[in-house]
């Protein structure tokens, strides 16, 4: 045993936990708290703060907040709220489905968790079965994965379990009156070979006809509780064409419609023709039928997938929408919590804008920190300089699991991750849902995360990353007494242009890694009109994001292509269901990060940091009043995050991806460790020696030039550099030419490009 | 495959005296063994005090939560990275790590 190892300590979890609505809020505004106990009802505290800097401990300046008055403070008598995730689809017409006695259930799927391991449990298809009523009928698999039939106590199946992510037709015919049930299962016809074959059984079935019930696709009702309706049972995988016919159809016909483009439904037999092809960019169900039973989704499941029938001739779903006709459901999808409001408080109006918390605590346990963002008000004057706080990224990364997952985490940090309690709650919560570093229980990648839920790792605490480490900036700021309002990525989305034309300068945070088409159109007609934009971070303006418009408070994600890929987007589904822009990389889609920032991301590694060193163009006249009072050649050789300036994630200059050529790389980074590698976007072939140990590549340029539209950029190009601007009380080298640029870029007169 | 040389003790000192690279090439391939997914043991750290306090746990499938390694307990992440250092090096070379020079 270690010397310095003691005995095994408890971890105590946080209490209570919440979320915020709106996430940004100006003052005079009214903001939502939706507030929640852990294991049962319990008292908690709450007070509203200002975050000025994170608890970076005693190597840096610590936790610093500034209470914020308001009638919230002090103790609430809190309780439990539950949250009902895995995904499914709702037609709440109950008359329609009541009293069948001849009856088809059908449609194609594509299972893709079968069976659910470690606990095995059965997944609906379709239905109306609910445990609360004790009756109703579903076509499903059962606990081994095969095709089953419920109704009422009565379960049949065909005992052939089918294989995960292979395409089947399934079907369940249904007469009552002769008591006779026939289910089928066809496996389609795809490239893989496969040894399956059809499975058909026919059984007596002696039950009443069903009640009335609300029809769900990819779940099964559990009870109304809370006034909400929770669900069980949820299905895993694809669900295409569904339909449901008021006779029995014969084996005959079942097998004709197997193989057919669609189930063969006539509208005269037709109760329902759901076609999910229709509407995909929105929460509709649309129903083909002239009976007009049409429904909606929950918890935002996976649209513009493809279906049975595609034939992987087209890669855009607005191109054949027939063939993009499915539904990926997961167990574990989630897109509001929907917890009632718990505290509602108004911004006084003379808050100052900046990044607040609802600070919570419950029994001892670790706070729990709700952020939200006050924005200057929305008529007034504002400061000269914002800070936009990368919310879009925040929110890629809300409820990261991954690190607590078995995986090559430690192998590519360079390092053991470390996580604390706080992030634990994750482990216990699987209904929290995940982030779009995480895999569904089923593998595929998390594509929708939302705001709707308590999220556990957007704090000023844990894993100094993101906005814990972007709080470095805004103590900065404090320190030098820099007025500044904070504006969020969400905001810039909705506003565009209008929300920047009045501020002198914008920094970003150190890592503004995701962007909608609108913010980067936003950022570039700022630059324009000669704004100053100062990228204070690595990794900026990656992945293309969508706000889908009929889920506010959501992203979504394609990791299509190419990057630096937590999961890789299914084949055929590179496009986003919200808004048919093609996803993944904005390098890939003719806007680099480059072209903007004059730098794009090259390399990783998460266990040292490292330094810059200034080059010859340092002193270029065009760089001089960056480099004012500064005589160090190594920049940077301390800090917070891995105790450089140049780390965890590095963006280089480079012309042939949009850099502008008459950019000065003021300083260049250095002696980076093994365990920076080279993205594998920067090497077509895999080599060796791609590493920081050996490969020049890997590094951090400093990067500044002017724009034609009057104004200027600087960047950082890495993550870990505004965790160096604390050092010796914020005198240091890497502050003080920070504060160089800052004063140079809120100085109105014009940059002249050479 | 690359094996751990097990007399190779100056690679373990290297890394105790700094287990955050950048490492010699050599001790870089006893670690890519010992991290790697023949051997690891999918280890992470559990801050239970900010900024003084980690437990060693280990990860679990299924979506579980990590559990605790018995008295693993340790006052700095420089630490937490020797013990699971030797832990790994003892279980893949099946030989105890001899005392290191000048340790």
């Amino acid at each position: 045993m270690s010397e310095t190892a003691r005995p095994t300590v408890s971890v105590p979890l946080p209490r209570v936990l919440g979320y915020a609505d709106p996430l940004s809020v100006a003052p005079g505004e009214e903001i939502r708290f939706m507030v929640g106990t852990l294991d049962g009802p319990r008292r908690y505290r709450a007070e509203i703060v200002r975050v000025i800097n994170g608890d970076t401990g005693p190597a840096g300046p610590g936790l610093k907040v500034v209470h914020l008055p308001t009638s919230l403070d002090g103790e609430h008598a809190g309780s439990p709220q539950a949250i009902d995730a895995g995904s499914y689809g709702i037609v709440a017409h109950p008359d329609a489905f009541g009293g069948l006695t001849r009856f088809t259930l059908q449609a194609f799927i594509q299972p893709t968790r079968v069976p659910i391991r470690p606990a095995p449990a059965r997944q609906v298809v379709m239905g109306t079965c609910a445990e609360d009523r004790g009756g109703g009928f579903a076509m499903m698999l059962d606990e081994t994965g095969a095709l089953a039939f419920l109704l009422g106590a009565t379960v049949i199946s065909t005992r052939a379990p089918l294989t995960a992510r292979r395409w089947y037709h399934v079907a369940a015919s249904v007469d009552l009156i002769a008591g006779a049930v026939t289910l089928a299962q066809t496996p389609l016809v795809e490239h893989a070979p496969s040894l399956e074959r059809p499975a058909t059984v026919t059984a007596a079935l002696h039950e009443a006809p069903a009640p009335a019930g609300e029809l769900l696709f990819g779940a099964a009702r559990r009870a109304i509780e809370d006034g909400g309706l929770r669900t069980r049972w949820h299905f895993n995988g694809k669900i295409d064409a569904p339909s449901l016919a008021r006779r029995a159809l014969t084996p005959a016909e079942l097998s004709a419609a197997a193989t057919a483009p669609s189930t063969l439904v006539t509208a005269e037999d037709a109760i329902g023709l759901w076609d999910f092809a229709a509407d995909i960019s929105a929460d509709r169900v649309t129903d083909r039928s002239p009976n007009h039973l049409h429904g909606r989704t929950v918890n935002a499941p996976k649209r513009a997938v493809t279906g049975h029938n595609w034939d992987g001739t087209v890669m855009d779903w607005r191109r054949a929408p027939h063939q993009y006709g499915a539904i990926h459901f997961h167990d574990d999808d989630l897109y509001d919590a929907g917890w009632r409001p718990s505290l509602t408080t108004t911004i006084p109006s003379g808050a100052r804008s900046g990044v607040y918390a609802l600070r919570l605590q419950a029994d001892g346990g670790p706070d729990f920190w709700v952020v939200f963002y006050v924005r200057p008000p929305r008529r007034g004057p504002r400061a000269l300089i914002a800070f936009l706080a990368s919310t879009a990224t925040y929110l890629a990364y809300s409820n990261y699991r991954s690190r607590m997952r078995p995986g090559p985490a430690e192998l590519f940090i360079g390092a053991l991750p470390v996580v604390d309690p706080t992030d634990l709650l994750l482990m216990y919560h699987p209904e929290l849902g995940g982030s779009t570093y995480d895999t569904h229980a089923d593998g595929s990648g998390v594509c929708h995360v939302s705001r709707w839920r308590p999220i556990v790792n957007t704090r000023p605490t844990g894993w100094l990353w993101n906005l814990f480490l972007d709080f470095c900036l805004l103590d900065w700021l404090e320190a030098h007494g820099q007025p500044y309002d904070v504006i969020t990525d969400d905001d810039l989305h909705a506003e565009g242009l209008p929300l920047l034309a009045d501020y002198r300068v914008v920094l970003t945070g150190c890592h503004p890694e995701y962007h909608s088409r609108e913010m980067l159109d936003a950022l570039g007609a700022y630059l324009g009109r000669g704004g100053r934009l100062m990228y204070m971070g690595g990794n900026g303006f990656y992945w293309r994001v969508s706000y889908p418009a009929s889920h506010p408070g959501m992203i979504e994600l394609r990791r299509a292509e190419d990057g630096t890929r937590a999961w890789v987007e299914s084949v055929g589904e590179y496009y986003h269901s919200s808004t048919g822009e093609y996803g993944g990389l904005w390098r890939r889609q003719g806007r680099a990060p480059n072209a903007l920032a004059g730098v794009g991301f090259v390399a990783q590694g998460f266990d040292r940091s490292s330094y810059y060193r200034r080059t010859a163009a340092s002193r270029d006249p065009r760089a001089r009043f960056i480099f004012e009072g500064v005589e160090d050649e190594i920049l940077g050789d301390f800090g917070l995050a891995g105790g450089g300036a140049a780390g965890l994630e590095l963006d280089a200059f480079n012309p042939g991806l949009g850099s502008p050529p008459w950019a000065l790389v003021v300083a260049t980074s250095e002696e980076h460790s093994n365990a920076f590698q080279l993205v594998n976007e920067e090497m077509n072939v895999s080599f060796a020696g791609a590493d920081g140990r050996f490969s020049p590549a890997v590094r951090a340029d400093m990067v500044f030039y002017e724009h034609p539209g009057g104004g200027a950029v600087f960047s950082t190009g890495s993550i870990a550099y505004v965790g160096s601007l604390a050092h010796q009380g914020h005198a240091n080298n890497i502050a003080r030419l920070t504060l160089n640029v800052l004063r140079r870029f809120l100085d109105p007169a014009p940059f002249t490009a050479p | 495959m690359f094996t751990i040389d097990p007399t190779r003790v100056d690679l373990a000192l290297e890394f105790k005296r700094r287990p955050f690279g950048p490492h010699s090439p050599e001790l870089q391939a006893v670690l890519n063994v010992l991290r790697g997914s023949r051997h690891c043991q999918d280890l992470l750290l559990i801050c239970t005090r900010p900024h003084t306090e980690w437990q060693l746990a280990e990860k679990q499938p299924h979506g579980r939560p990590p559990r605790l390694i018995a008295g693993a307990v340790f006052a700095s992440l420089e630490a937490a990275e020797w013990h699971a250092f030797r832990m790994r090096w003892e279980a893949v070379t099946g030989q105890a790590m001899p005392p290191l020079e000048r340790e």
